[in-house]
């Protein structure tokens, strides 16, 4: 009980100061509110994980009935990775936030909007109750809107914002309908009601429910074609609410989709195979448009909905797992699932507080402007790099331990494997090894354009490194990153009851992560060893070679071409250009030419937009056709306030009529019945 | 630890082999099978020339390209023994580590600020994205015939029995031959030889390394090329014991140097936007191999 006062009094003072503070006691409030409910809710968090969970009822109202907390092994995990990211991320913002110290009011919002998401977040993970769930769901939805639009006088920031306002509500809506729909069968709001409420009723119904519950969820985590939102919402917000928003506001959704799961009593074949495919589409659709992309945010936005694939995937196959009574494949489905929601919040937020860095600098995003960052900038590079390489899964970093789990589940499963699932299976297996190749081909593009060669724009201004403190939290998070991918062992004991939880559903024997087939996870962290040891070995060799050796430094060789400019460098769209045009049929690429003609041939440019073909079928049109509809219904606003009170009257007639007019009616149907 | 002295050893005249075959089919002498190996020793000896523009990225790039091929290769077995390192799924370690090499080499060769470099990696980052779906339905296939996820453990049980068996490992070690051209931009998709920038993939991407780390990056293209017909050789080699089996790889290595040495002198480049759909028709190959592998496995209801 003093706990969840805590919990709730430590934001709450917070934000009654944070009016009244100056700049730096503004940022100090924060940051103190944050890490105070950060090591609270930690300490109880990882009690959870070690198998301890943390229950609590409060009374609550008369209409929620009793709001139960609980703290299991599943919240627990995810609160970690919540309080982690907000750690590392404010004490980023702090520094971040600098260049708008002429702004104080807006900059006292946006932290009373910082300590609210971080609060509400937790609360989500927490709460066992639908009332408050969707109480915190939408505290968490404002805050985050809010959050977004912090440079509100950009036009295109304000659209982006308001955007993600309404597809958050949109997810609101199918949840509640969730919500609604158990409500009114049991009588009661408690998440144990739609367990026992989907037990009570067949499979089918249930899966619809599922189903409600999932697309709901899946606005928020971003699965195509629920995705639109995302890569307006990335760009506009400022590097650290990007970070956090792709680390862990969209993992809520991912947490959400596993809560789910564990309420309601499925045929988990099938919602495994649905899951797959979405997650499937979603992986390689966001890489593929990600790879087209000349915005580094928005880049990173296309990515984060691969990486949401990829967990996808991992859910999926952890369903069908359970469905078809394999240990080894739903073990490694959730744990591959559950690491690699951790280690895409680790370097996903990286990647966002390095493009921080880099529009700090030079001030835009647009990654045909860039180039040559590597000498200005070398510890962002270097962050940056590291995150690539994670993301783009390559070993000895940790995005490979998580996609090599779940190889392991689909390879050690094929053995025994029906035609069916087979299917399945390899198409699953084609599907990550094409989002890990477009993967590198994207972010070599990210990082060869953004920060080698030379620059391709003259700036203004000075482009320097940003100050230390402001990259040490990046510091921190890299070292995460290696440290996941050289001792996966430590988390994957960690993983054990969150995904015994899901294998119990079944009653699969899971105990940890050892025979079975799992064991090799310990080989590929040595082989990583290996790997590190070899590399510094062979460049310890390479610079005993070159001792006293004759270095000389000359300009890049141009094939005999003596005057070479950075314009003649290879351009991000050239990079990508025999990809974009192999997949053609794929994308929506606007372009606008002006061809070199004549003998005197003067300016020539080309520019091209990449844009969403779904958005464009799912959003776009019917939104089109929506406005076209309801403008025939303008008349009625015509701006004379007569009519308007004439409205109301209506409105009013019409309420208080409608009762007597059905008792009439009712009257007149019972009198013709006894006749 | 046997497969490694092996590849190494193979390694040595692989590259040499292939020129020398190059040269007689087209008239000449030609150099000794190991003027490769003596190149890339004259290699090592020498100082380096560095672009201005290059940064510590090209500094690690050739190394790391070089530590990636060499971990690969403690993968890979010798029929009955193991590779140094050896796992269940130790396949799809081998392709992510030499997909770290590929990175590197490819942003070793955006650091320099070349137009005709961004164009190699340009080209480079494409195949092996395409590539690499071939191999994993190569693998899947064979551990679906074998009940197995080690090279180690499925080569040792891939008995060739019937006819089908025959044909599927034929099949299978086409397409890592092709895969092996694809990894070392060999003929119908790049000719190492050209003297126009404009139409090299791998060659283009390394114009400006030198000395040490040319030498590392060159090292590394025969390890590859001996890494992947070492694993032709396990697809036929079954239980046959190692007094025979180690002459046998010899002369497979030989051959298949041979069999590309041919293919490089009377074959002509593809069009480079004819690559991809040839790479892609890689990934249908190994379909086929998966659909005769259920065939055999009996999953076929």
């Amino acid at each position: 009980m003093n706990l969840v006062r805590g919990f709730i009094l430590i934001p709450f003072i917070a934000i009654c100061l944070i009016p009244f503070l100056r700049m730096k006691g503004n940022a100090i409030a924060v940051y103190t509110a944050v890490s105070l409910n950060a090591i609270l809710t930690g300490t109880i968090a990882f009690l959870a994980l070690t198998g301890n969970s943390y229950e609590l009822t409060l009374s609550g109202s008369l209409i929620s009935g009793p709001i139960r907390l609980q703290v299991d092994a599943l919240s627990g995990w995810f609160m970690l990775i919540i309080n982690f990211a907000f750690l590392t991320g404010g004490f980023y913002g702090l520094f971040y936030m600098r260049t708008y110290k002429d702004q104080p009011n807006n900059l006292a919002l946006h932290g009373i909007l910082f300590v609210l998401l971080h609060t509400s977040l937790l609360s989500l993970c927490v709460i066992q109750n639908s009332i408050a769930f969707l109480v915190a769901w939408e505290i968490m939805a404002l805050s985050a809107f809010l959050s977004v639009i912090f440079e509100h006088e950009k036009i295109a920031t304000v659209k982006a914002g308001i955007n993600f306002l309404i597809q958050s509500h949109v997810s609101i809506i199918f949840l509640m309908i969730g919500f609604i729909w158990v409500a009114s069968q049991t009588g009661s709001y408690d998440f144990g009601a739609i367990h026992s409420y989907s037990m009570a009723n067949s499979t089918e119904l249930s899966l619809m429910l599922y189903l409600f519950f999932f697309i709901g969820f899946a606005i928020k985590a971003g699965f195509v074609p629920f995705h639109t939102w995302l890569p307006y919402a990335h760009p506009a917000a400022p590097a650290h609410i990007s970070g956090i928003m792709s680390g862990v506001l969209i993992k809520i959704g991912i947490f959400g989709i596993l809560r789910m799961l564990l309420l309601i009593n499925l045929n988990y074949t099938i919602i495994g195979t649905i899951i797959l495919v979405i997650s499937l589409i979603s992986g390689i659709y966001g890489v593929m448009l990600a790879i087209l992309q000349h915005n580094l945010k928005k880049l990173l936005a296309y990515h984060s909905i691969e990486n949401i694939g990829i967990i996808g995937i991992g859910i999926g196959l952890g369903c069908i797992g359970l469905g078809t009574n394999n240990l080894v494949l739903s073990a490694m489905g959730f744990a591959g699932a559950l690491l690699h929601t951790l280690n895409h919040s680790l370097f996903k937020s990286l990647l966002f507080y390095t493009a921080g860095n880099v529009y700090q600098a030079t001030h835009t995003l647009d990654i045909e402007k860039l180039g040559g960052l590597v000498k200005k900038m070398p510890q962002t590079s270097m962050l940056f790099l590291i995150a690539a390489l994670a993301i783009s899964g390559l070993p000895p970093f940790n995005g490979f331990i998580s996609e090599f789990i779940l190889y392991t589940g689909l390879f050690s499963s094929i053995p025994h494997a029906l035609i069916t699932s087979l299917i399945g299976i390899s198409v699953t297996i084609i599907g990550l090894v094409l989002i890990g190749g477009l993967a590198l081909m994207c972010f070599t593009k990210a990082f060869g354009v953004v920060f080698l060669g030379n620059p391709r724009h003259a700036f203004h201004h000075e482009v320097k490194e940003v100050s230390f403190y402001q990259l040490l939290p990046l510091y921190f998070i890299a070292a995460l990153i290696v440290i996941i991918g050289l001792f996966p062992k430590v988390f994957l004991d960690l993983m054990i009851k969150p995904v015994q939880l899901f294998t119990n559903l079944h009653q699969l024997p899971f105990i940890s992560f050892q025979g079975n087939g799992i064991e090799p996870l310990l080989s590929v962290s040595f082989a990583g060893w290996i790997f590190i040891a070899l590399a510094f070995l062979i460049f310890g060799i390479r610079k005993w070679a070159l001792r006293g050796r004759r270095i000389t430094v000359l300009p890049t060789w141009n094939c005999g071409y003596t005057a070479p400019t950075a314009r003649i460098q290879y351009t991000a769209s050239s990079f990508v250009k025999t990809y974009s045009k192999l997949l053609g049929v794929l994308f929506l690429i606007f372009k606008k030419e002006k061809e070199v003609e004549g003998i005197f041939p003067v300016a020539a440019h080309l520019e091209t937009h990449p844009y969403d073909k779904l958005e464009k079928w799912l959003i776009d049109y019917p939104t089109t056709n929506l406005k076209l509809f309801l403008d025939r219904f303008r008349f009625f606003q015509n701006g004379q306030l007569q009519f308007y009170i004439l409205y109301g009257i209506i409105f009013i007639i019409s309420i208080i009529s409608i009762p007597l007019i059905y008792d009439q009616v009712m009257l007149f149907i019972g009198f013709l019945n006894k006749l | 630890m046997l497969s490694l002295l092996l590849i190494i050893l193979a390694a040595t005249f692989f590259t040499g082999v292939i020129i020398r075959t190059k040269s007689i089919a087209s008239g000449r002498k030609g150099p000794g099978i190991f003027q490769p190996l003596k190149d890339v020793i004259r290699l090592f000896k020498k100082g380096a020339v560095y672009s201005e523009t290059t940064s510590f990225v090209f500094q690690i790039a050739p190394t790391i390209y070089f530590a990636s091929v060499f971990v690969a290769m403690l993968v890979v077995p010798f029929g009955q023994s193991k590779g140094i390192i050896s796992f269940n799924g130790d396949f799809i370690f081998f392709a992510y580590v030499l997909g770290i090499g590929k990175f590197f080499s490819i942003i070793g060769a955006m650091d320099t600020g070349s137009s005709f470099e961004g164009m190699g990696a340009s080209r480079e980052a494409l195949y092996s994205m395409f590539a690499e779906p071939a191999f994993f339905i190569l693998m899947g296939s064979l551990a679906l015939l074998t009940g197995f996820t080690s090279f180690q453990e499925i080569f040792s049980a891939l008995h060739l029995g019937s006819s089908i068996s025959y044909a599927l490992a034929l099949m299978a070690a086409i397409v890592f031959l092709i895969i092996a051209m694809i990894e070392n931009s060999r003929m119908p998709l790049d000719d190492p030889k050209t003297h126009l920038e404009l139409t090299m993939v791998h060659e283009v991407m390394i114009l400006d390394n030198s000395g040490f780390d040319l030498g590392l990056i060159l090292t590394a293209g025969y390890l590859k090329f001996a890494i992947y017909g070492a694993i032709i050789f396990n697809l036929f080699i079954g239980t046959i014991s190692y007094g025979y089996a180690i002459p046998m790889f010899f002369v497979m290595q030989a051959f298949l140097a041979f069999v590309v040495g041919m293919i490089e002198s009377f074959m002509a480049r593809f069009r480079m936007n004819h690559n991809a759909q040839f790479i892609v028709v890689l990934s249908s190959i190994s379909l086929l191999i998966f659909f005769g592998a259920l065939l055999i496995s009996g999953k076929f209801i």
